[in-house]
């Protein structure tokens, strides 16, 4: 890719706990490009939201500890930084989205204090430009009545309107990227795809990069142009959104693919993945999704699977890519 | 996790496996026991309870002598091999009295905790699990006894009865003292309606009783048996308290209230009078808030008032 | 705070009120027995006096009436009066100023010291001052009032000789020991529910969400923490203050102050069951309000408390 807004490389980050130690994200890498969304796609405990988290640098630290990587944006390596170059970095060059915007809006305080505080901390705003300023903003997310409610508390919000509100104060400061934790993951699915068409046209307006993080396949086939699958802390298969979804070349991909029922075919019994999710803490030697994989070999549960390029620019992390059915 | 209906197929498997059946409760409770142990003020509290709850049972197992032998002519002896703690200003033997004094304690908390529990345990969760008009009365009652200090109102009952026993006095301070967890039973029951599995039990059919007792309350417990223990603490603090103003327990009881008040009339001179039944009232009342503090942090629990 | 939540907090102090007034009248009057022999304890009555006694409290009239008399009664300010016919709320008055005065030095110790070692141990957290603040406050929490009293009054009032232990004599010095005596335990008490309040606080989402906006932590951030764990704190001060408004009794007997606790205590040592039931109406009256006035406050911090 020529010029990235972001790549990550080598990504390691664990947890040390009582129980022992977790590697939470072991080797994540990508790039971004300017305007491009990238899907990372996986369930609860594959690294997804920490992987994010880490590059923001506002892990607890400890239990975790960021223990390998780089993170350039542009010019700059986010991993090294200082806490003070880092604080500037936050919400004008990356912002994040959170995943319930009612726990991650003060409830305390006024949606409007909240957007103000944040334009005349970072943008050093008058009280009364930033009143403007917050009311634009919101105007610009869609939602409608903007000068009420601004002066409503997060509580009095629906999901769907206060989710806009997070999204406004993410774009507040026009930052490169977008890390987007599950954004739509607690709203209702008709107010689902409004946010999503929301960012969308965040993105196309302003060219901004977003990696948005989720769970649901077709809300990351909707919107990016790239997925990246990530399992037990590792991105397993990586290529463009409709490549990975009409031919996935990894088995987890596929399981995934093949758990959504199609409401077209009869069928008996829901097809999902056999087995458990992966414990991290004592994760099997070789391949991680080794148990639960329909073409695991001897190989795949000694060795663990590098990556190998399947197509322009797709890659997968498994012995048996081409055997994948989909 | 913010309760979030299924959008994935995935999703909805790990919804379904948050449900507590009754073996996972039974390794929650194994999980509890576990950290409890590894907890030094879990074992320095339990040696203790243990410790006053035999003085209690059968005091003479500390080497105690008669508590009511006293020879006048003893009077006011200090501390010796003879009298360990020296003799009170009756001629007892003041080790044997401080060492009987841990019955009444002990038995002034168990009547409080016991009747504090029931009556919050039962309002509290009628309140919090029906709502309305359960609620609105309920709360009210529970407000008007919050007005009255505890204390204060523990004052009052005893002094138009006159003082009373270990029991009475239980049943005053747990009488005033009952809003307290009653709050928290409340809040812990509002929170707890609103689970999946209580929405679950009832779809199946399962009454409001039933709902309580097997799904409700089993999980909102922790935060009471914590609460519990403070209150056990408090409420042998109260006593001691209410002994010592003289409205409650009289003599001939042995109280550790009573010989704090005599030592307070002949202080500072015969000092060591205060030390003793002081230092047995600390260590109670600190071996129950030690419980109460190691319950907590194993139970992971998060006490706030008015919630 | 949404008008509807105002009216009806207000609305609720009348039954309230009303409620635990009949409750501490009624536990008089509704025990087996005469009640004015049992408020006279073992002394002797003559026949004028009990007369004028039932002529004054309206006691041959049925209860209700009787209970109508006394709240009309308070709201005039009449407390009552005891058996040698001082008004109760004339001594009220008179007692009322020392127990102003400790209730000022508590209260100061308390807020002063508890916030302090909340905000030390929280920011200190997993340090040994941490350490060091939960094992003083979790000792100061145990040690009952009593006891303190006297290893204070041991310590510095006789041993060190820098404070009197007992009396008001001294001006200011004569409630050094006293304030530290109910400050201390209620500071330990208030430093560690702040402290665990204001560590949970720090670790929500929303404290998170403002980090990653670039919000500086110590100034701005701070300021989310600190409004968020303002109610709890509120409530356990509002109800310290009421409490000792109406008079620390245990303390007041230990030193010596004549203040509304020590007068309670002389009422029940010398039988007085008028004078009892007028500081206890009092203080139950002043607890009302008081927790009127907190919930209000609080519910103007917190919005989501009013519009449930």
């Amino acid at each position: 890719m020529t010029d990235p807004v972001l790549e990550v490389e080598d990504l390691q980050v664990e947890f040390r706990t009582e129980e022992g130690v977790v590697k939470a994200v072991d080797g994540v890498g990508y790039a971004l490009g300017k305007g491009e969304v990238l899907a990372v796609l996986g369930e609860s405990g594959s690294g997804k939201t920490v992987h994010a988290r880490a590059m923001m640098r506002i892990l607890d630290s400890p239990p975790a500890f960021i223990t390998n990587g780089t993170v350039r944006l542009g010019d700059m390596e986010l991993l090294t930084l200082d806490e003070d170059d880092m604080r500037e970095v936050r919400g004008s060059r990356v912002a994040m989205l959170f995943q319930d915007p009612h726990t991650a809006l003060d409830p305390v305080f006024t949606v409007g204090d909240q957007l103000m505080e944040l334009l005349r901390e970072r943008r050093k705003m008058s009280r009364g430009q930033a009143r403007e300023e917050s009311l634009a903003l919101l105007e610009r997310v869609g939602i409608p009545d903007a000068r009420d409610r601004l002066n409503a508390f997060p509580h009095q919000l629906s999901g769907g309107i206060a989710q806009r509100v997070m999204v406004a104060m993410a774009v507040a400061l026009e930052p490169e990227v977008l890390l987007a934790d599950e954004p739509t993951s607690s709203l209702d699915v008709t107010v689902q795809a409004q946010v999503l068409d929301l960012l969308g046209s965040l993105v196309a307006e302003t060219q901004m990069s977003m990696v948005l993080i989720t769970h649901n396949l077709a809300v990351a086939v909707g919107l990016a142009k790239r997925i990246a699958v990530m399992y037990a802390g590792r991105i397993v298969e990586l290529g463009p959104a409709r490549d990975v979804y009409t031919t996935p070349k990894h088995p987890y991909s596929a399981g995934l693919l093949r758990s959504i029922p199609d409401i077209q075919v009869r069928e008996e019994r829901l097809p999902g993945i056999t087995g458990s999710p992966p414990n991290l803490l004592k994760l099997p030697t070789g391949c991680a999704f080794s148990p639960r994989c329909p073409l695991a070999d001897d190989r795949c549960r000694a060795e663990v699977p590098a990556y190998v390029e399947v197509g322009t620019d797709r890659w997968s992390a498994c012995f048996h890519p081409e055997e994948v059915q989909r | 996790m913010s309760s979030k209906r299924p959008t994935s197929f995935m999703e909805g498997v790990s919804e379904i496996n948050d449900t507590p059946s009754e073996a996972a409760a039974a390794t929650l409770w194994s999980d509890v026991w576990r950290k409890m142990r590894r907890d030094k003020r879990f074992w320095v509290a339990a040696a203790l309870i243990t410790m006053f709850a035999l003085m209690a049972i059968a005091p003479f197992l500390f080497f105690t002598k008669d508590p009511q032998a006293c020879p006048i002519a003893d009077f006011a002896q200090r501390p010796s091999r003879e009298h360990w703690f020296g003799t009170d200003i009756l001629g007892c033997d003041y080790y044997t009295r401080v060492v009987y004094g841990a019955r009444t304690s002990f038995k002034v908390g168990l009547v409080v905790a016991s009747v504090t529990i029931a009556i919050a345990l039962t309002l509290g969760a009628s309140a919090g699990y029906y709502g309305r008009k359960t609620d609105m009365i309920a709360s009210r009652f529970a407000d008007i006894l919050f007005s009255v200090p505890t204390l204060l109102g523990a004052i009052l009952v005893l002094t138009l009865f006159h003082g009373g026993g270990a029991l009475i006095i239980g049943l005053v301070i747990a009488f005033f003292g009952w809003p307290d967890m009653f709050r928290l039973v409340r809040s812990t029951v509002i929170g707890g309606k609103t689970r999946g599995y209580v929405r679950a039990a009832r779809t199946m059919g399962s009454s409001g009783r039933t709902i309580l007792r097997r799904h409700v309350l089993p999980n909102g417990i922790a935060p009471v048996l914590v609460f519990a223990a403070y209150v056990i603490g408090g409420a042998v603090g109260a006593e001691a308290g209410l002994t010592f103003l003289g409205v409650g327990l009289q003599l001939p009881s042995i109280s550790w209230g009573l010989q704090l008040a005599v030592a307070d009339t002949r202080f500072p001179e015969l000092a060591y009078l205060m030390i003793y039944p002081s230092l047995f009232l600390c260590l109670m009342i600190g071996a129950f808030i030690l419980l109460g503090e190691s319950l907590r942090d194993a139970l992971d629990v998060k006490l706030e008032p008015n919630d | 705070m949404s008008r509807r939540y105002l009216i009806r907090r207000l609305l609720l102090v009348v039954p309230v009120l009303l409620g635990t007034i009949l409750l501490v009248y009624g536990l008089v009057f509704l025990s087996p027995g005469d009640p004015i022999r049992r408020l006279a304890g073992s002394k002797p009555l003559s026949e004028s006096t009990y007369n004028e006694i039932t002529a004054r409290y309206h006691l041959d009239q049925p209860f209700l009436v009787q209970y109508y008399y006394y709240v009309n009664g308070i709201i005039h300010g009449d407390l009552g009066a005891t058996f040698s016919g001082r008004d109760v709320s004339d001594i009220i008055k008179e007692r009322f100023p020392v127990t102003f005065k400790l209730t000022l030095g508590a209260f100061t110790v308390e807020v002063v010291m508890g916030l302090a070692l909340a905000m030390i141990a929280a920011l200190k957290r997993r340090t040994l001052t941490d350490t060091g603040i939960l094992v003083y406050t979790l000792v100061m929490i145990t040690v009952p009032v009593i006891v303190l009293g006297f290893i204070l009054q041991y310590t510095f009032g006789v041993k060190l000789g820098w404070f009197p232990v007992a009396g008001i004599r001294d001006g200011w010095k004569s409630y050094v020991l006293p304030s530290l005596t109910i400050g201390l335990g209620s500071a330990a008490a208030l430093g560690r529910l702040a402290r665990s309040n204001i560590l949970d606080n720090m670790a929500g989402e929303h404290i998170r969400a403002a980090v990653a906006r670039g919000l500086p932590r110590r100034r701005v951030v701070g300021r989310h923490v600190l409004k968020n764990s303002l109610v709890p704190i509120i409530t356990i001060l509002g109800l310290d203050l009421a409490y000792l408004m109406g008079g620390a009794v245990l303390t007041e007997t230990i030193f010596n102050l004549p203040g509304l606790g020590f007068a309670l205590v002389t009422a029940i040592r010398t039988e007085n069951g008028p004078m009892v039931v007028g500081l206890v109406t009092l203080s139950a009256i002043i607890f009302v309000f008081t927790i009127l006035i907190v919930d209000l406050m609080c519910a103007r911090i917190d919005p989501r408390i009013s519009y449930e």
